[in-house]
This record gives structure tokens, sequence and C-alpha cells, in this order.
């Protein structure tokens, strides 16, 4: 095997605790140096707040692994400051092509839309990933990060804290924390430590994951094969990725010996026989993988809070892994630091459950269809997905039934105690609960609107002209004007132009949108009074938990 | 082409499929066969609509190559 890519190795001090023999009790522990981990670190560092790091390398990931990274995803990223190097980097793409046999069937676009600053996927190697962003979280320099740290084991003290057991080359420590996440991945030992384990699924089916460096004219595509004349009956998949690699996966079968599969030997006449004898290739790095769709009953556990794999997996046709994760932390770094500074009631933790399990369960469900058109179990199965296929050249209906997997999506959290529901019939816009568009705007500074939300709370009021509107001056929340007209004279105020973002909002003047710091929609208001905006932050914080609307008392 | 329609129609899609593959759990071949052909004749009797039915019989039969 050879690698485009050299591993950086980062120094692994000494901890203080092994020094001086003390046992610290820190804020936040992460567990996890992967990308769900250390995009936590990164968000927290962006809300202020230091953390602890623990990873057992010291270096980033060996292989590929998650290669597709969702434009919600890169919105977060874009958060934490490292979204332009990934996009510069990867591949971006947006069409999906798919063959059935020896013809192709048709094609889609993911992103019709333009006016959005992330595209909707690129493709990037998770050691890229990771790479950037430990030097973001570097220069930001509130983690404290520990390589060559690994967590054995965790237990939850009488007062409610956890305990952390952690291995180093230079003996073995204690460190306390009053909230651990724990990012440790698929066969988490902290989940093990916890006595807990996955609910679900295990599909009986076996997939072949090759990247291979090579010179080819593949154009930026995903592109799917059901039944190929070159892997007989079975599924492939292609993607391309930076550096000439790309990823083929091959559906192998529930008998297939992934020790065997996994030989060069055979891994590569499978890629021959897809790219022809005359391609000049080398593997970079070669895994097998089974499905599973299951996860953790509650994610919450006391102090600990598990994020990405170690919570939940699904099958990767949709990438629904690595951006699944990157969701969770979204959703739950500003908890936790809302928490831990004491603004507000530990019980807005409970709510990542509320808001993350049903996003799992989202995954899990367009994962596990996905998983079962791949694999027919019945011959009914069988014959349905090829009538699908033969139709689905010419006629469109069919087209919406053949699955290769549903690309991730941002979840809404529809139901939660923390969204205040709409008192009137919107047009359009994202609804409480739903991630905020993007749009361009002009403004004294970035001129996309994502670029003006996030890590707090922000009221976005819209107004015909930007002199026209004095802003409401609401505690813990900012204003930012968005006008169609008028001039971006303060940071605050965002200029419409073309009307984009009245457009993707269903926005008049007088409608303002209140923003949670995760970008996600907490309430909105045709015409809104400064009341029903702090009823609706107080609701959002988890300050209230009534899901009707009140008088304020002694408003 | 009358008036079937061929854009698609139908919300949630995925889980019509989930579903329909779901009511052929544990039958056998024979069995499934006659589900699905209890299922075209309920839903042909639900369009009622001769002119319908035929352009999807037309449709149906065609060969992947798009002829007749």
């Amino acid at each position: 095997m050879v690698s485009s890519y050299t591993h950086p190795r980062y120094a692994a001090a000494v901890p203080p605790e092994l020094s001086d023999g003390s046992v610290r009790r820190v804020p936040v522990v992460i567990v996890g140096g992967g990308p769900v981990g250390l995009a936590a670190a990164g968000e927290f560092a962006r809300l202020g707040r230091e953390t602890v790091l623990l990873d057992e390398d010291d270096t980033v990931s060996t292989g590929s692994r998650a290669i597709c990274w969702a434009k919600r995803s890169l919105e977060v990223f874009d958060r934490i400051g490292v979204a332009d190097r990934m996009v510069d980097k990867g591949v971006v793409w947006k069409l999906g092509r798919l063959f059935h046999r020896d013809r192709e069937v048709y094609n889609f676009d993911l992103l019709p839309e333009d006016g959005h600053k992330m595209p909707a996927f690129i493709n990037l190697q998770q050691y890229y990933v990771e790479d950037y962003l430990v030097d973001a979280v570097t220069a930001l320099g509130k983690t404290d990060m520990r390589w060559k740290n690994r967590a054995i084991n965790l237990e939850v003290l009488r007062d409610g804290a956890a305990r952390l057991t952690v291995v180093t080359p230079h003996g073995q420590y204690a460190i306390e924390a009053e909230v651990v996440l724990a990012a440790d991945g698929v066969r988490s030992p902290i989940r093990t430590s916890l006595g807990l384990d996955f609910e679900g699924k295990v599909f009986e089916d076996r997939f072949l994951i090759a990247d291979v460096r090579m010179k080819a004219d593949f154009p930026s595509e995903r592109w799917f094969w059901f039944e190929p004349p070159f892997h007989s009956g079975q599924s492939v998949l292609l993607h391309k990725q930076p550096d000439d690699v790309y990823r083929i996966d091959f559906q192998l079968g529930w008998d297939a010996d992934p020790e065997h599969e996994k030989k060069p030997e055979v891994v590569i006449p499978r890629l021959k026989q897809m790219l022809g004898e005359g391609v000049a290739f080398d593997l970079e790095w070669v895994s097998v993988y089974t499905f599973t769709c299951r996860r953790m009953a509650r994610f919450r556990h006391g102090p600990v809070f598990f994020v990405g794999d170690s919570a939940h997996v699904v099958s990767p046709f949709g990438a629904r892994g690595g951006n699944g994760g990157i969701q969770d932390i979204d959703d739950l770094c500003w908890k936790v630091d809302r928490v831990l500074k004491g603004e507000t009631p530990a019980a807005l933790l409970d709510t990542y459950d509320d808001e993350r399990i049903p996003a799992a369960d989202e995954n899990i469900l367009n994962s596990t269809r996905s998983t079962d058109f791949m694999t027919p179990k019945s011959q009914a199965s069988a014959d349905f997905r090829e009538a699908a296929l033969e139709m689905a050249a010419d006629l469109p209906f069919a087209r919406r039934i053949v699955n290769s997997g549903r690309l991730s999506m941002p979840h809404t959290y529809r139901v939660t105690p923390l969204n205040t529901s709409d008192d009137e019939v919107w047009a359009g816009g994202p609804a409480p609960g739903a991630p905020a568009l993007d749009a361009p705007v002009l403004a004294k500074s970035a001129p996309w609107l994502l670029n003006h939300l996030g890590h707090r709370l922000v009221a976005l009021h819209f107004t015909e002209h930007a002199s026209a509107v004095e802003p409401f001056a609401i505690d813990g929340v900012e204003t930012v004007v968005v006008a169609r007209q008028g001039q971006a004279s303060r940071a605050t105020t965002l200029i419409d132009p073309d009307g984009t973002v009245f457009r993707r909002y269903a926005a008049h003047d007088g409608t303002v949108y209140l923003i949670r710091p995760d970008q996600h929609v907490a309430a909105r208001f045709g015409t809104a009074s400064m009341a029903a905006v702090e009823r609706a932050r107080d609701r959002a914080l988890g300050l209230v938990h009534d899901q009707q609307p009140r008088r304020a008392a002694g408003a | 082409m009358a008036d079937l329609i061929t854009e698609p129609n139908l919300a949630d899609v995925d889980g019509f499929y989930e579903r329909l593959i779901a009511a052929h759990a544990g039958l056998d071949d024979d069995a499934s066969r006659q589900l699905n052909a209890k299922l075209i004749l309920l839903l042909a009797n639900h369009i009622g609509d001769n002119a319908i039915l035929d352009t999807a019989l037309k449709l149906a039969r065609r060969a992947r190559d798009g002829s007749d």
C-alpha cells in the first residue's frame, strides 16, 4: 500500500497529573480525536470554552474512512473556521449518476439552487479533515490536546461528575470532569466501561472498500451501479477524492470471508475487471465492513454524552455517519457551555437526547431502507427493485423509488421543548427546529447570512429599509437586521438587494426569526413583539418548558 | 399516454416501498405472486379508468430498450 499523504506526528507531552501526582477536575473532557471529537473541541473553543482532549494516538486517521462531507457539516466546520480549507482541498460534487447493468439509468443534482456559501457535498479524506481541525484547534488555543492518552475507564462519582482513568506512555493517571463527550468511536471504551451497548440491526451483507490512486478521468460525481457487468449481481459505488484517489465500494455478500477479500491478490483482480487491464493504479487503503444500523437507547448518561459513532452507527450509503456525528456536537456544545456557565438549568442537557435521538433514528431509517434496496431479502423485493430500475430510465416516478443511498440532510428538530410553535400559517421558510438557510448578503464583513448567525442567540429582524427599523434590544439576544434597501452601516445590518433572504425565509417587513447558537430556528413571528421574542428566548434556553404560548408575567 | 401520472406523485415513497416489501415477508413465491396479483386488481378497481389502465399496461409491458 502507498499513501499520497504524510501523517503528522503530534508531540505527546507528559500530562501535569503525572508530574505532580494531582487529580484535577476540569469542566469538559473530550475523549477521542476523530472528526467529531476535534470538531467539538473547535466549537467549544469558538464559544470561548477550554477543554481537555484525550486521543489514544499521536496522529490522524489511518486510511481515508469518512470521505463525504455534507453541506450542513461544512456550515458547522465554517463556524469553527476550517471549511474554506476543506472546500479548497476537497472534491466538490453535486451530481449522482446511477447505472443498472450496462446502461446509465438517470442522474440527479443534489443542490439545484445557487446562493449558498457551501456546496452540497465535498469528498475529502478523513485524515485531511482531522489534520485541518487539529491546526484550527491549536491556533484557537483553548484545547489541552493530550496525544497518546488512552481513556480506559470512566466512573460517575457521587457528586455527578465523571472520573476518567487514562493510560499514557509515561504512566497512568486520573482526571475528573463535569462533562465528558465520548467521541471514542464505534467500539467506545467509555460505553463499555459504563456497561452500555447498542440496540438494533446487523445486516447480513459485507462490502469491500478500496481506495485507489490512479490517473483517470472520472468526473467529480457519485457513480453507483446495480449489477454491473464487472461485478456480477452486486452493487458498486465510485467516488472521487483529492490527490487522484478514488473510493470504490464493492458489495461482497454475507458469505464473503473478510480476511481473504482484503488481500491485494484478491482486490487487484476485482479492480482490473472494473477499470480495465490497461489502467495503472496503486492501492492506498483496503477494508471490509458489515452493514449495521444501531444506536444506544440514550446518548446522555449523567455527565457523559455519547457523540458520533460511539452513540449510533449506520451503513455508509448516504454519508450519514460522519455527518450525523458533526450534527451531534453542533447540537450539544452550546448547551453544555450554557449550563456550565450557570446560565441555564442542567435540564437543557436532556434536550440533547430529545433532539439527537430522533435525528439518529431518521439516519438509521434511511440507511436501513437503502440497505434493504441494495440487498433484497426476498424474491418479491428483488422483483420490485428490478421493475423500478427498468422503468427509471423513462419514467420519472420510478427514479424516486430507486434507492442507492439517501444522502445526508440535516435533521429538523420538530418535537423539542426548545421550539416555540408557529402561531400562523407560513408559506415557506425554515420551520422551528430546522437549520437556518444560507443566502448571499451585503455586509461589512462576510457576504453570507450564516456567517452572521451562530454561537449566540440571534433575532433575525426583516425590514424594508435599514434605517426604518429600531432593532429589538433583548437581553441575551443579538438582533441582526436584514433589509431590502439601505446601507450595511453596522456590523449587525445585512442588505438583501435581490430579495433572496426574504424569499428563503418567506419574510416580510417586521418578520423575526429567533436563531439558536447552533443556527437552528427556535421560533419565528410574521410580526413580532419584543415580549413574544423574549418568551421564545426563554423556551429556547430551556428556562421554561410549556409548549403553549403564555403571557410574560407583569408584561 | 392519457392521464397516467408518471411523474413522482407519492408522498414518502420510501415509506410505501418499505411497507410493500414488508407485506411480502414470510410468504413463499406463490403466495407472494398472489399478493401482487390481488394488489393490482385492488388498485385497478380504485383507479376505475380504463384509459389510464391501458396506458399502464402498455408501459409495464414495454421492453427495457423502449420499444413496444
